[in-house]
């Protein structure tokens, strides 16, 4: 179910150089709210996430989000480049807001176990107790259906699937409230993608997730996304719910994306 | 049937609805569909969009669902609130609508079964059923209550519940979705064929779904090319191609 507005990017730009990654790019949030954005590569999409994400720094815009702070205090939007300091901006990295990269090794560290994976989260947000944090991490495999006897395994020796799964598992354990997700079901076979579709599905239903999933992936988007923004050199050319821009499309390369679906 | 004393009120208000297709690919080339489409659906009617295959019969459908766009013109829809004190009533402009309000009128309001099912594949049909009422507000073991009953109204045998319908036959498919648009009740039911591909038991079964619906009150448009179901549902007819946009 969605909610209340909780997060929003506003006239975001950014440039390196003279080249332009994304420009004037706006959006909201709202709880529980699934957005995707599609393009094909080099359209901007991973720059407006590394600089929606809190990663990169934005040239022009603000990316505003709903946040108590540090201490918990009462919630207003925060300018997240301008109001918050490096270590706030870190920990709201690494508590409320989380990520999920395409490739698994860049959200995971191969060489630590999978429940070291998990409880190194956990521990940053301030999980100490050994027994407490190993049970969760417990719990969180069984969520993405890894057998927890892998707990002591690292995910070098995983298959490209079961280490998505560790590493939305990872991102999920401290309960951010939001996710954003670099083409998490990229690189995978279908019936692993079908498998992350379904984990991405439930546990938005059930945590109320809030996610930004960057996606070439039509289909993809499709059955995840309540809304999209579809881009192009680096510019929003189009935006609305997502069954209306895939069936109806308006504007020129809208049409020429949803046209060159292959049909299974 | 309904009291005579209750005055069925509007539920659609379709006023001077307009649609064209551009086809950017095609130089630009602009298809018109409908102009100056007009009409009102009320509480506990049946209306059947008539038409030949072209005639923008389903455009007129996806654009009472928001699916589609509307160039011009007015679709309102009314959203019936109950859960203040107070209930209330609105009136939500589909085509001009925010993408939100558009969601919350599909959660609540439009229920829609269209010809395909669409799925994310692993999720089990039972599930697949009882998900819209989950997402509007009822109690989810409830809606799998619910979900059970009229998989075996219409005749899924219990064996095929916990797979994903996606490895179905086209009839049974069919019969999931048609779970799946009446699980909730919608106050309005929008229906693209919902007898297209069944046997006749399981006709009767879907018909006799939606006369139940209508009965209890429920705005049900449909495009139906059985003229039968037509008649048994007792639909008024609206004949789109009335609105045909000169080309």
């Amino acid at each position: 179910m969605i909610g209340e507005p909780i997060f929003e990017v506003d006239g975001l730009t950014k440039l390196y150089g003279a080249r332009v990654g994304c420009r004037d790019v706006s959006f909201e949030l709202r709880a529980g709210e699934v957005l995707a954005v599609v393009g094909e590569s080099g359209s901007g999409k991973s720059t407006l996430l590394a600089c929606a994400s809190g990663e990169l720094e934005p040239s022009e815009g603000a990316v505003r989000y709903l946040w108590g702070g540090v201490r918990g205090g009462a919630p207003y939007f925060r300018d997240v480049w301008r109001d918050l300091s490096e270590p706030e901006r870190r920990l709201l990295r690494r508590s409320d807001w989380s990520f999920v990269h395409q490739d698994p090794r860049e959200g995971l560290r191969m060489g630590v176990s999978a429940g070291g994976n998990i409880g190194e989260r956990l521990m940053a947000t301030g999980g100490r107790h050994y027994g407490r944090i190993r049970s969760a991490a417990s719990d969180w495999l069984t969520r993405v259906e890894i057998e927890t006897d892998r707990i002591d395994d690292r995910p070098i020796a995983f298959s490209g699937g079961m280490r998505q799964r560790l590493q939305i598992a990872r991102a999920l354990s401290t309960e951010p409230r939001i996710v954003f997700m670099d083409e998490p079901t990229g690189g995978l076979d279908v019936s692993v993608q079908a498998r992350l579709l379904d984990l991405i599905r439930r546990l938005v239903a059930e945590h109320q997730l809030t996610v930004v999933i960057v996606t070439h992936d039509l289909a993809v988007a499709r059955l995840l996304a309540h809304r999209m923004i579809v881009m192009r050199g680096g510019s929003v050319v189009e935006s609305g719910l997502t069954d209306q821009i895939l069936d109806d499309p308006q504007h020129a390369y809208s049409q020429l994306l949803v046209s060159s679906i292959l049909q299974a | 049937m309904k009291d005579i004393n209750i005055v069925a009120e509007a539920r659609i208000r379709v006023e001077d609805v307009a649609k064209n297709f551009t086809l950017h690919a095609q130089g630009g080339q602009r298809i018109p569909v409908l102009a100056g489409a007009g009409f009102e659906v009320r509480e506990g009617e049946c209306v059947a969009l008539l038409g030949e295959s072209g005639s923008g019969k389903s455009s007129m459908m996806r654009m009472l669902y928001g699916n589609y766009r509307t160039e011009g013109g007015r679709i309102w829809i009314r959203r019936d609130l109950d859960d203040g004190e107070e209930p209330e009533r609105r009136w939500v402009d589909v085509a001009s609508a925010p993408p939100h309000d558009v969601l919350e009128l599909r959660r609540r309001t439009l229920g829609y079964v269209s010809q395909f099912l669409r799925v994310i594949p692993r999720v089990s049909a039972l599930h697949v059923v009882a998900e819209p009422m989950c997402a509007a507000g009822m109690d989810c073991d409830l809606a799998k209550e619910r979900a059970r009953a009229l998989l075996s109204r219409l005749r899924i045998r219990e064996a095929l519940w916990g797979l994903s319908p996606l490895t179905f036959s086209g009839g049974e498919q069919q019969r999931v979705n048609i779970a799946r648009g009446f699980a909730h009740r919608f106050p309005i039911l929008l229906l693209d064929e919902p007898t297209a591909s069944l046997d006749a038991v399981n006709r009767d079964t879907v018909l006799t779904l939606i006369e139940e619906a209508r009965d209890g009150g429920v705005s049900v448009v449909g495009i139906f090319h059985d003229p039968a179901a037509r008649e048994r549902l007792g639909c008024r007819g609206i004949d789109v191609a009335a609105f045909a946009a000169a080309a």
